[in-house]
């Protein structure tokens, strides 16, 4: 067998398995929201914003299952409430705002593993907790597909309001753009992006698939359209390669796309054209030999 | 005819904090007008309350006779920030930049038109930074980042225009060019504030000087507000005799 039949069988082989398209399909989709979003998180410097969201919905999933809603409706709910919640104590209070995000997101997330031991036990808290790609039912799929296409949906209208906001915010207030609507609208984005995310790849990774692509784009271009491009492109390559690797490793899927994307990031922390770490050294002699010739 | 920017009796407090003290200033349009002070003396707050970022605890603003909201909804006024403020490492050219002065004439997409980018191209030229148009932000010179913002100033259409810090940084062949740029906005009947520790500055620039310490210390031509006398009490110098001579 030649090494291009093993190649394509190594795609094709899991694709006659439906549990592996619909993984594929939810990796890809929630990959790419994610990624998206992911850029305007990495400008504003909001990573530990996604990290509090993700953590924040342990208790609207597991609520949403105690009263048999979609699981999304609980996720938001907490998701969005959190978000007020950290604004509101920031707002009110001396304690900084990195502090609040810490104590909100960790007693939500506290509230959700109470709550979690006390549900009978068809929840299982390591899908919750690391994602069950392989295994999500037709239902998560549906409200994974429809959240995705609101949140790109909602980008592809607001864009270049939400870069504005992430640039200067200032001058938005100046020409009559509210700043804290659009803080608002895109820490909503990050909430429903967040719980699209879950299904892929669990709450404790999700903040990885709305920080490393973006991060890693970041490194590889100075224009915000081509960022968004290489950040989606980026997710959805590494899902595909996480999905099928995951199958024939037998290892956890949302493990192995995340690595994969992490793997793209040091990748791009190296040996990026302009802002590698690898060339650091050449660039900074050039710039030296610019100025003592200029 | 209305003043351009006409502040009256703001006070504004930062929590204990007394940042502005019934401060009332009167700019007349068409006229350059320097904001003097140390760091401190709450400059950047008076913008903010130009601006309406900072909630003040009374006083009024008025913008060419227009409450600030609808000053901000008509674009009235342009805001250069000062360079810590901006992140030069975004992913913006100076193109994009300059374009984001245009999003309050477009639609909700803000899909820029024709119009918007003639206006762009316009304002590009009017700061001689056509050729440098494609340019990351980051990648401009101290002095071509200042003309970058107020290229946004011209884009927008404003007719006043709050400069903070504008020659902070910034070498002196760029401050000459930047000194011209603004008196050629002036000529066209342009109103700016522009807020400056470099006092050296301050009488080729400005027709009218501010001096603020909190409170407004002294405010009228730039050669009566830099008597020794008054920079002294703004700068807390007390005359002792021994003259500690402060020179602008």
């Amino acid at each position: 067998m030649d090494a291009l039949t093993a190649l394509t069988e190594w795609f094709t082989v899991p694709m006659q398995f439906g549990f592996v398209q619909r993984a594929l399909l939810i990796s890809v989709v929630a990959g790419v929201a994610c990624a998206v979003l992911s850029c305007w998180m990495t400008l504003v410097g909001w990573s530990l914003m996604g990290d509090a969201v993700s953590h924040a919905v342990l208790p609207g999933v597991v609520l949403s299952y105690m009263v048999g809603l979609p699981f999304a409706v609980g996720a938001l709910v907490f998701g969005a409430g959190s978000v007020a919640l950290i604004g509101a104590v920031n707002r009110t209070s001396r304690v900084k705002e990195d502090a609040v995000i810490g104590v909100v997101f960790t007693a939500m997330f506290a509230l959700g593993l109470v709550l979690i031991s006390r549900v009978p036990s068809q929840t299982d808290l390591g899908h919750i907790l690391f994602g069950n790609v392989l295994g999500v039912s037709d239902t998560a799929i549906w409200q994974v597909l429809v959240l995705a296409g609101v949140v790109l949906a909602v980008v592809w209208y607001k864009h270049r309001d939400l870069t504005l906001y992430a640039f200067d915010p200032v001058h938005a207030h100046a020409m009559g753009i509210n700043p804290r609507l659009l803080e608002t609208l895109l820490l909503g984005l990050l909430s429903v992006t967040v719980v699209v995310a879950l299904q892929a790849v669990g709450i404790i990774l999700v903040v990885a698939m709305v920080i490393i692509p973006g991060a890693t784009a970041y490194l590889l271009t100075d224009r915000f359209e081509r960022m968004l491009v290489i950040s989606a492109v980026m997710a959805a390559a590494a899902a595909v390669v996480g999905v099928f690797a995951s199958f024939h490793l037998n290892v956890s899927t949302g493990g192995l796309i995340v690595l994969t994307q992490a793997s793209v990031f040091t990748l791009a922390y190296l040996a990026s054209p302009r802002h590698g770490v690898l060339w650091r050294g050449r660039t900074a002699r050039r710039i030296r030999a610019r100025a003592a010739t200029g | 005819m209305s003043p351009a920017i006409e502040v009256t009796d703001a006070t504004v407090r930062y929590g204990e904090v007394l940042a502005l003290d019934s401060v009332s200033l009167s700019v007349a349009p068409g006229r350059i007008c320097g904001l003097l002070g140390t760091n401190g003396s709450g400059k950047s707050t008076l913008f903010k309350t130009v601006l309406g970022l900072v909630p003040t605890d009374h006083g009024n603003v008025r913008i060419l006779g227009h409450t600030r909201t609808v000053a901000r909804r008509r674009g009235l006024v342009g805001y250069v920030p000062q360079a810590e403020q901006v992140d030069w490492a975004f992913p913006v050219r100076v193109r994009d930049v300059v374009m984001m002065g245009r999003y309050g004439h477009m639609g909700r997409r803000r899909r820029a038109r024709p119009a918007d980018r003639e206006a762009v191209a316009h304002a590009l030229a009017r700061t001689h930074l056509s050729d440098l148009a494609d340019r990351q932000i980051g990648a401009l010179s101290g002095g071509q980042r200042k003309r970058a913002f107020v290229a946004r100033a011209i884009a927008q259409g404003a007719d006043v225009l709050l400069l903070d810090e504008p020659f902070a940084g910034v070498d002196k062949r760029s401050e000459s060019r930047i000194t011209e740029l603004l008196l050629q906005l002036r000529q066209e009947g342009h109103t700016l504030l522009v807020s400056t520790h470099d006092l050296a500055q301050v009488p080729a620039l400005c027709d009218e000087a501010v001096l603020l310490q909190r409170r407004v210390i002294a405010h009228g031509d730039p050669e009566t507000v830099l008597r020794p006398e008054i920079l002294m009490e703004a700068f807390g110098i007390h005359t002792d005799g021994r003259g500690a001579a402060w020179t602008p």
